[in-house]
């Protein structure tokens, strides 16, 4: 039964807590936060850009598998990264409380009474005049201002011989500059609290649209599809939408040809009751870069745009197998772009293809392969390899549309081993080796949506405008005390005047004078 | 000549003008490195006779002239921005080139209007140095006046960039404070009263350096704030479709952030102020610069349009 060692629990505890909520910690904390941020700009992170990440992976074969070790990928989320801001956030509450303690007695508090000896303030002064001491204390009273005043009246004390009229005046200002540091220092964990509560209930996904296509909100018309914790998914608002056209226009000359100059999708969309009744009517949407569409707490965005070629594929029996509007994904600001298309259900044999779409067809060369000059479709090229077999798009497992499995598939090569290819302009029409034919009927557009909802993100929107305001207070006000003494000998009164800032600052001697200008513009006309 | 060659030629032009401002800053150290300050000559008003004397006028015309270079460069300057505006009938702060000199402009306005009220003219050399390195090194990202891309064309443009161009413009006149700080503060504790000569003598004590340092940082970190961490999310959000996404401008805005705020409060920690802080308040300087510079030319991310 020895107490001791829950004494040094007890202690170690108070110690450590010290030492966390210590400034000297806060702002190593900070700096470390600082320089731990760094290499998520350096190294892609898959949070912001995953292919990049895969491009870094096959680029750095060596290094990738310890980057991934040490997080560094997906920096932001990772454990050391989170333990850095959590310590920062509790060293920042650790602060907070106590001094939040200390502001509400120091607002009730009184002005502190004067020092004995002014002289060894940083700044004081002492004048004559021939007003009263009461005039004196009234005139300091007036020439403070806002400050909290505390007039002392005139007392008689002890003197060099006899009895001496003495009072004091003393002040404090400045109460808002702790008021705007705490206020500031709150609102930064209002700020974190908001983050962490969008990030729990928000979610965010996209979907390509083509044009005469619709999008209705439900998990299954998503592409990509992410959501935090404690995100429901029949909370998605219930709305569709119809896409009626996308519009996306580039610069056509000068140095910055090729430019992009307006992107937007319009159509209509309709909301419908969360009661399973009558939707609404259709309204119209225009949604551009910089405009979303607000439906309820949801934002739909326009995040890119691309082209679908119209592609009529008819099989060896003479039916038509296929035809449809296929999204190919751009991947450079040409809009060279890369998909392919299924065709499971032709005869004899399934079909599928792969290639690119050049929205503007410029050859290079006899031989070579034609290239993209212009990101609008001023010349439309598809080029597709062929290929045959089974899809396996039948057999359950869920696939990407934009990737060909070719498991059980054969490339179709022409007499001389080279894979065959076929290259259609709208229009056109080309014949399948074993029969067939495949025609680009059109060419559409498509518009990548995000659909997002960050629930509660005015309350960090919010707190951090109102934490500006206090930084803003806490910057700029001085914490001041000045105190005035008033003592009369004989037919004179000496003035002393002291002030103290409780922040050091190097203009006191220039403010002390600007007060005793007006300290001295108060008091009542020298009598002789 | 067209709108926007005559905006480039002004804007060369200014540049021209700011180096020569800087050599005459320059000049006016130089030219004082032996005289002793505070020593009230006899017969003051009489003409100048003695090397001292004519050391110590040399200075004060070369800063004079100094002075009034800067304020020319920057009426030049300005006009140059302007005629760029007009050129690309756009705010003219929609890329690389143009952040650059309009966040010149306004940190030679800026010093300009510190010289009359708080005096800071003893900060001219680094100032005007800056600019015209920034100057000069904006004619290698150079591109012709013309309209936006669209995720730019949005009124948040103008607050947004506004923001982080006077947040570090005040940033570059408090950094310039600070480093001058450290070696006024050092030679202060390392120089005795005797060998006290040169123009770092005619300039305020370190704590007066000091207190000119944090009332521009004091300036510019709630304008920062707001700039990088309210008006940015906001326009991220309905540029992009969501507040804050670790593009390397966001971390890098985020970075200097948290060095100005660990600046701030090493002011008010025992064993950092002083030197430490002032430290950090050129580090922050570093990464603000690194953000502009660095990533937009080798990191990228969404705001690489920034080139």
């Amino acid at each position: 039964m020895n107490p001791a060692p829950e004494l040094n629990r007890r202690e170690m505890l108070r110690w450590t807590w010290r030492q966390l909520t210590s400034m000297r910690t806060a702002l190593f904390l900070l700096l470390l936060l600082a320089i731990a941020a760094v290499p998520g700009s350096l190294v892609p992170q898959s949070g912001v850009d995953a292919r990049a990440v895969e491009a870094y992976r096959l680029d750095h074969p060596e290094l990738a598998p310890w980057l991934d070790r040490l997080g560094a990928f997906s920096v932001y989320t990772s454990p050391w990264f989170s333990a850095i801001y959590l310590l920062l956030m509790v060293s920042l509450i650790g602060c907070i409380v106590p001094r939040t303690i200390v502001y509400a007695k120091a607002v009730r508090a009184r002005p502190p009474r004067a020092p004995k000896n002014f002289g060894r303030l940083p700044a004081s002064a002492t004048f004559e005049t021939s007003a009263s001491v009461d005039d004196v204390l009234a005139a300091g009273h007036r020439a403070l201002g806002r400050a909290r005043v505390d007039v002392v009246a005139p007392v008689r004390v002890p003197g060099p011989g006899r009895q001496i009229e003495q009072g004091e005046v003393r002040a404090e200002s400045g109460h808002l500059r702790e008021t705007g540091n705490l206020i500031f220092h709150i609102s930064i964990v209002a700020v974190l609290v908001g983050v962490a509560m969008g990030a729990l209930y928000g979610y965010r996904g996209s979907a390509i649209v083509t044009e005469g296509d619709g999008f209705s909100n439900a998990l299954t018309q998503y592409d990509d599809f992410a959501s935090g914790a404690l995100f429901n998914p029949d909370d998605l608002p219930p709305f569709s939408m119809q896409v009626d056209e996308v519009d996306a226009r580039f610069q056509m000359s000068g140095p910055q040809r090729g430019a992009p100059r307006l992107f937007a999708a319009r159509g209509e969309y309709e909301t419908l009751p969360h009661d399973g009744g009558p939707a609404d009517d259709p309204r119209p949407f225009d949604i551009r870069v910089n405009h979303p569409l607000q439906v309820g707490g949801t934002s739909v965005f326009l995040v890119g745009q691309g082209y679908s070629p119209v592609i009529k594929v008819t099989d060896a029996e003479g039916n038509v197998a296929f035809e449809d509007a296929v999204p190919f994904l751009p991947s450079d600001g040409t809009y060279t772009s890369t998909g392919v298309v299924k065709v499971p259900d032709a005869q004899p044999e399934g079909l599928g293809f792969q290639g690119f779409f050049l929205p503007t067809a410029v050859s290079t060369g006899e031989d070579e392969a034609p290239v993209s000059a212009f990101p609008a479709a001023a010349n439309p090229l598809v080029g597709l390899f062929v290929f045959r077999g089974d899809l396996g798009v039948d057999d359950g497992t869920p696939q990407s549309v934009y990737v060909l499995d070719k498991d059980e598939l054969t490339q179709v090569k022409n007499a001389d081993g080279t894979p065959t290819r076929v290259s259609l302009s709208p229009g056109q029409v080309a014949d399948l080796p074993g029969g067939g034919t495949i025609e680009l009927v059109g060419v559409k557009q498509f518009a990548r949506l995000q659909i997002s909802s960050s629930p509660m993100v005015q309350l960090p929107l919010v707190a951090i405008a109102v934490g500006v305001l206090g930084l803003v207070l806490s910057l700029s006000i001085k914490p001041r005390r000045t105190w005035i003494r008033a003592r009369r000998n004989g037919s004179r009164t000496v003035v002393e005047v002291a002030v103290l800032d409780r922040v050091p600052r190097g203009d006191l001697p220039a403010d002390l004078d600007a007060f005793l200008t007006r300290f001295r513009t108060e008091l009542p006309e020298e009598t002789a | 000549m067209t709108l926007e060659e005559s905006a480039k030629a002004l804007i060369v032009a200014a540049n021209c003008v700011l180096a020569l401002a800087f050599v005459a800053y320059v000049a006016q150290w130089g030219f004082a490195r032996n005289v002793v300050p505070d020593r009230e000559l006899v017969g003051a008003g009489a003409p100048a006779s003695s090397p001292e004397e004519v050391a110590e006028e040399r200075s004060d015309v070369a800063g004079g002239i100094g002075f009034s270079l800067t304020v020319l460069a920057t009426l030049v300057l300005l006009a140059g921005v302007v005629a760029r505006a007009l050129a690309a009938e756009r705010v003219p702060w929609g890329n690389m080139y143009e952040f650059g000199s309009v966040a010149i402009l306004v940190a030679l306005t800026a010093y300009v209007v510190l010289v009359r009220i708080w005096s800071i003219d003893w900060v001219g050399p680094i100032i005007t140095g800056f600019g015209t390195m920034v100057l000069g090194a904006s004619m290698l990202v150079y591109v012709p006046a013309g309209p936006l891309v669209p995720a730019l064309d949005s009124y948040w443009l103008v607050i947004h960039v506004l923001g982080a161009i006077i947040s570090g413009s005040a940033f570059l006149v408090g950094a310039a404070a600070s480093a001058l700080f450290l070696v006024k503060a050092r030679a202060e504790a390392n120089t005795a009263e005797a060998d006290r000569a040169g123009f770092l003598w005619r300039i305020p004590s370190s704590a007066a350096i000091d207190q000119v340092a944090y009332r521009v940082h004091a300036f510019a970190f709630p304008i920062w704030t707001f700039a990088a961490l309210i008006a940015g999310p906001i326009w991220a959000h309905y540029a992009w479709g969501r507040y804050w996404g670790w593009d390397p401008k966001e971390v890098w805005a985020f970075i200097t952030w948290v060095v100005y705020a660990g600046y701030l409060h090493a002011r008010a920690t025992a064993g950092w102020k002083g030197k430490a802080a002032s430290i950090l308040a050129l580090v922050g300087f570093a990464t603000f610069v690194f953000n502009f510079v660095g990533v937009n030319l080798f990191v990228g991310g969404l705001h690489s349009y920034a080139k």
